[in-house]
């Protein structure tokens, strides 16, 4: 009660009210001060000559706090965009200043009223009013929010009007239960008998967020109006209903799931729009979540063959992309009987988007079959189109298919493996798509456990070659990530006799991003082997390139010893590389020569401090006045930076 | 030699092409090498082999044809028969990706595809009531098809080749022989009705998203006469290619149809009758006017400033609303947009009537005057041409009291500044013009620019100093952004004693109401603001 007289007195004074105290005085700057107010746009130049008066009255009154708020309501109609939009994001700065009171009964009616804006504008009005509640004086006044949220749901532009459900969303948490009948559940009514498609769209967001807390005949309404909607004459409207039909099926009572949910399912289900049809996929997960077991036959089943079959290839790719979760949701029994067949189909589909979306749950699929018959399904219908897949037309099929494939091999344990899979990842790794070939060998982790590397190393070898020498750089970076990962599974020795030269190789590689990924490789595999291994293979082969006649790879030199440095040790570094690097100080070439001192700097901290004394020093200082700028500039910035390491060493040293 | 090059560029080597549902960490990889991915992406899906089909195929092979005899060797009275076997032969579909099987079959069905084709455009009194069946059904199994996954899931119409039908060689026969059925002499309305009902309209209007512009032009052809002869159908051909386009603005952004439909629009626009319904003004301003904020604006352009102009001439009390959602959806970044929205805002200049010309012209011309002023000289180009316009000129020089002062500003402005000497020899010409026109009040606005633009500096000024207050406010009000209402009570105090002291004597809500609003005092409870104002009051106490 005591609510409905706060909305009838709240409506009489907005209505004849003025929006800030000395608004008034607005007011009685005569009749076309006021008219400006109901009319901002039309009227903007006179405005602008108001507000100028205006000003300077309120300046002279000495108050500077308060002056500032009035602007900001001034200017949430200036004609300008940018500043109407500055104004509204700082909304809770007014609301906080106006208070509880007057952000109720002022600004939220004149807010409600100037609903005509820039989208721009309306979008971040409709964020702002979702964290509106306690500006407006806490939950006991939240539904005060609900007449211009309820504007902004309807708007044309779907970013507005989905973020204005989503503030609905939100503050509908905040309405007691009966604030949510008396003033909730009568605005989402309104919205879902709307006469354009917008309202009707927005409500359905809405429907789940009331229902849990109204009364029973409130409840009754509101399956009614979602029913509504779900027939509803406009694409758009069935499209947004059938998208929450999922979560409006959580919060029905499981009679109501039986009786009104599947009516609804089963007609979008059928619908003559292919996008109706795919959403209902999406809800068909959470329906059959909800039933019991001895339900899903008849109440889900029907209609989800009926969608695996579609005669539209979204309603069964979205069918081949849920597959995991429908199939964890209608259980193993239907799994077997209805959803192995129904995935071969789409394994098998004739368009290429549906293969590609059920090759890659293949592995999900195999692993989620009930175990007691899982490798004989597996063997009898699910590898057969494996098989067929592995020589798809297609390269992304293909490629879908190589990034799973793998890990069957876990799931089939080692005989199966090397009798049926292996065939198939060897024919893989043979592929003329190079997308194919990384995807097998990015998932060796997995074989590897199965049955061991050596298996496939053979055929390993000829295809990592063959992609480390592709003609496209970006294929040998792909296959440059995945050899720290290789080196560790295939073990030093198969390393060092098969790959080490390969991964020389990139260090003199044309392509810049190549030699970078080569350096940072030979970090990792030096963290992976040892620096005795690094002192033994690596080292002495980049040290060799420090007499190179292209000045790209005596650079390459310095980019090693940079990244290697610290894995290696101080031994290495002092005895080996730093020899190297002080002598490429007199390079001719300027770029070698600033990155000598950038080198020299990025190396200091591994080094002692006696070295850096007796040898950084005299050549960074020789550096420091290079004829050429940049080489100066680098050598300074290294002093200044050595400075500091050189001395937190002795201090090391020191304590 | 190479000692002058500071570091390798970043090679331009081939991307490896990436596949739309691939997730792969080569991709992630290279993407942190350099930043044009998308680009690449879209290289490597160009050079995608076509490889989709639009036929759901069944699985089941074709059962090979044999040639039937020819329609004009058979007596009439086998000649209904043979027709019918002819329509059903036709129903077989082949595999056209596959270049090399049913050769022969594929030969016999465009054969009698072309034979049916002639058939009923050349004879009178074939279209008998038992054929509207099986030629309707030969018509949906041939061309009713859900359209193939786009090759290109970037398809950009204005650069990319479309993706063509493969099985056109049948199909183009089918809609030939679909329009030659519509266009028959014999053909009736009243018994097609039953087979050419709203489920055929609603999978024709899905054909317009097609790829293959013949097929496009096909479809026009076709739904146009559909449209003129179903009278029944037509309230819903409306309202499909309504939620078409509505889905398309709102929803998918793509739709390679749009122009087509427009085109149909526009004939049927000008057969509205008057007054308009509200049903079609709604279109106009729900529909019509938002289609201008798409992407692919350029397609359709055309076809849709014709359906506005349409709209206007049947009815220029509509021009009003219409100029101003045109100003609403105002492109604020795209040039090429803002050059087709100033064609059309002249193409209903042409049209407008003077009493509406006045009621739209300030906030016409203050976007015009932006417009003239902008950086890109195509766009100020376009807008000053407006001044070429001689129905243009004799609105503007009616209305020069209003009109210069809102333009001149920025013509003035960019005489003196504007890069481009086309535009400035142009603008020129304008000030010219308007000089012509009213020549004192020409003079008043020169003599004032200056202090004028310093008024508006310093009125930029006062307000970039009040921002900066206002964050002062916000920054030495640490309480107010986090505490509710402990920052309430300080703003609440100042606002006292601003009131207080000023003349006006507005204090606190309780005073206030009594003072100023005593007449809704009596309508309202009372006893609300009262409380109100204790609880407030109490609160300042703290």
């Amino acid at each position: 009660d005591s609510c409905s007289v706060v909305n009838r007195g709240f409506v009489c004074v907005c209505k004849s009210r003025f929006v800030f105290c000395f608004l008034q005085q607005r007011r009685r700057a005569g009749p076309a001060a006021a008219a400006l107010w109901q009319k901002p746009r039309s009227a903007a130049q006179q405005r602008h000559s108001v507000t100028a008066t205006e000003s300077k009255m309120a300046g002279a009154d000495g108050d500077d706090s308060l002056y500032p708020i009035a602007v900001l309501i001034d200017e949430l109609r200036n004609e300008d965009v940018q500043l109407r939009l500055n104004s509204i994001k700082k909304l809770s700065t007014i609301a906080l200043a106006l208070g509880v009171e007057r952000t109720r009964t002022e600004l939220l009616p004149f807010l409600t009223d100037t609903i005509y804006d820039e989208d721009e504008v309306l979008l971040a009005l409709a964020e702002q009013l979702g964290n509106f509640t306690m500006l407006v004086g806490g939950p006991e006044y939240v539904h005060c929010l609900l007449p211009p949220l309820e504007s902004l749901a309807t708007v044309e532009e779907t970013v507005v009007r989905d973020k204005a459900v989503e503030s609905l969303r939100k503050i509908s948490q905040e309405h007691s239960p009966v604030d949510l009948e008396v003033h909730f559940e009568p605005l989402v009514k309104r919205l879902a008998s709307g006469d354009w498609f917008t309202s009707r769209t927005s409500a359905c967001g809405l429907f789940s967020v009331c229902y849990p807390r109204v009364s029973s005949t409130v409840k009754a309404e509101i399956r009614q109006h979602f029913r509504t909607l779900c027939s509803d004459d406009t694409p758009m409207v069935r499209r947004a209903a059938a998208s929450k039909l999922g979560e409006f099926a959580k919060v029905l009572e499981l009679d109501y799931v039986k009786s009104d949910i599947i009516s609804l399912f089963t007609a979008l289900a059928s619908d003559e729009q292919d996008s109706v049809r795919l959403l209902a996929v999406e809800a068909c997960v959470s329906i059959a979540t909800l039933l019991p077991q001895e339900d899903l036959e008849t109440l889900v089943m029907p209609t989800l063959r009926q969608a695996a079959e579609d005669k539209s290839w979204r309603v069964r790719y979205m069918v081949a992309d849920k597959f995991s979760e429908l199939q964890k949701a209608v259980g193993p029994e239907i799994t077997k009987n209805d959803l192995v067949p129904a995935f071969q189909n789409l394994l098998k589909d004739c368009e290429a988007e549906v293969r590609a979306a059920a090759a890659n749950k293949v592995k999900e699929f195999c692993e989620n079959l009930p175990e007691d018959n899982r490798e004989q399904i597996i063997m009898t219908h699910i590898l057969p189109c494996v098989k067929e897949l592995v020589s798809d037309t297609n390269q992304h099929v293909k490629s879908a298919l190589a990034s799973v494939i793998m890990g069957l091999s876990t799931i089939l344990g080692k005989d199966n493996t090397i009798e049926h899979l292996l065939p198939l990842f060897l024919a893989q790794l043979k592929d003329e798509c190079p997308e194919v070939r990384l995807n097998i060998i990015s998932n060796l982790d997995c074989v590897n456990e199965v049955i061991g590397i050596r298996q496939l190393s053979q055929s390993l070898l000829p295809a990592i070659v063959e992609l480390a020498e592709d003609a496209k750089w970006r294929v040998r970076l792909a296959i440059i990530e995945y050899m720290p990962l290789l080196a560790g599974q295939l073990g030093v020795e198969f390393f060092d006799e098969k790959l080490n030269t390969l991964c020389m190789a990139w260090l003199i590689d044309h392509v810049y991003a190549i030699r970078e990924a080569a350096t940072c490789n030979l970090m990792k595999l030096v963290e992976k082997f040892g620096a005795e291994w690094a002192q033994n293979t690596i080292v002495p082969k980049v040290l060799g390139m420090a007499n190179d006649p292209n000045y790209l790879h005596r650079m390459t030199t310095l980019f090693c010893i940079n990244a290697l440095s610290e894995a290696c040790g101080q031994e290495i570094t002092t005895k080996q590389m730093l020899p190297v690097v002080l002598k490429m100080s007199n390079d001719q070439v300027a770029n070698v020569r600033f990155n000598v001192a950038k080198s020299l700097q990025k190396i200091g901290p591994v080094l002692d401090s006696n070295a850096l004394q007796t040898e950084v020093k005299p050549v960074l200082e020789k550096l420091a006045s290079d004829t050429d700028m940049d080489v100066k500039y680098f050598a300074q910035e290294a002093i200044s930076g050595e400075c500091l390491s050189s001395s937190t060493i002795v201090d090391k040293l020191n304590t | 030699g190479d000692g002058e090059a500071r570091e390798a560029p970043l090679p331009t080597e081939q991307p490896i092409s990436v596949g739309l549902c691939i997730k792969m960490s080569a991709i992630s990889a290279s993407e942190k090498v350099d930043g044009f991915t998308r680009k690449s992406m879209r290289k490597a899906q160009k050079q995608r082999k076509s490889q989709g089909s639009s036929q759901y195929r069944t699985h089941s092979t074709p059962v090979e044809l044999s040639p039937l005899p020819q329609l004009k060797d058979a007596p009439s009275t086998e000649q209904q028969e043979l027709f019918t076997q002819k329509l059903q032969q036709c129903c077989m579909l082949f595999d056209f990706f596959d270049s090399v099987t049913d050769l022969k079959s594929k030969e016999i069905k465009r054969a009698t595809l072309n034979e049916l084709v002639d058939y009923v455009s050349t004879n009178r009194g074939v279209l008998v009531e038992s054929a509207y069946p099986e030629i309707t059904n030969m018509i949906t199994t041939n061309i009713f098809r859900t359209l193939p996954p786009s090759e290109n899931p970037d398809f950009d119409p204005e650069e990319d080749e479309p993706t063509l039908e493969a099985s056109w060689p049948h199909m183009q026969l089918v809609y030939e022989f679909l329009l030659r059925f519509l266009e028959n002499p014999d053909f009736q309305p009243s018994i097609a009705k039953r087979y050419i009902d709203q489920k055929f309209v609603q999978q024709l209007l899905e054909l317009f998203d097609s790829e293959d512009p013949r097929e496009r032009d096909f479809l026009k052809t076709i739904l146009h006469r559909i449209y003129g002869k179903f009278l029944g159908l037509r309230a819903f051909i409306r309202k499909q290619i309504n939620n078409i386009f509505l889905r398309f603005i709102y929803e998918t952004e793509h739709f390679n149809g749009v122009a087509e439909l427009l085109e149909i629009l526009g004939s049927i626009i000008n057969g509205f009758a008057l007054p308009l319904k509200a049903e079609h003004k709604q279109f106009l301003m729900k529909v019509l006017i938002p289609l201008h904020t798409a992407k692919g604006l350029a397609l359709f352009h055309a076809q849709l400033a014709y359906c506005v102009v349409q709209f206007l001439e049947k009815d220029p009390t509509l021009t009003e609303p219409v100029i101003r959602g045109l100003l609403k959806f105002w492109p604020k970044t795209c040039s090429q947009k803002e050059v087709m929205f100033l064609g059309e805002i002249e193409e209903i200049l042409d049209v407008i009537e003077p009493t509406q010309f006045k009621k739209i012209q300030e906030p016409l011309f203050k976007q015009i005057s932006k417009c003239v002023a902008n950086p890109h000289f195509q766009v100020a180009e376009r807008a000053l041409y407006f001044w070429n316009n001689e129905y243009i000129l004799s609105l503007i020089e009616e209305n020069i009291d209003k009109i210069l002062p809102i333009m001149f500003c920025s013509l003035y402005r960019i005489s003196k500044e504007h890069w481009n000497p086309t535009i400035v020899a142009l603008v020129y010409n304008v000030l010219k013009t308007l000089m012509e026109m009213n020549c004192t009040l020409f003079d008043e606005l020169t003599s004032s620019y200056k202090a004028d633009r310093q008024r508006e500096k310093k009125k930029e000024q006062e307000r970039d100093e009040l921002w900066k207050k206002l964050d002062e406010l916000r920054l030495s009000n640490p309480a107010l952004v986090q505490n509710n209402s402990h920052g309430l009570l300080r703003v609440q105090n100042n606002n006292n004693n601003n009131n207080n002291n000023s003349s006006n004597n507005i204090n606190n809500s309780d005073t206030q109401d009594r003072d100023v609003d005593s007449a809704v005092a009596i309508t309202t409870d009372e006893k609300e603001p009262d409380s109100m104002a204790a609880g407030e009051s109490t609160l300042s106490a703290k």
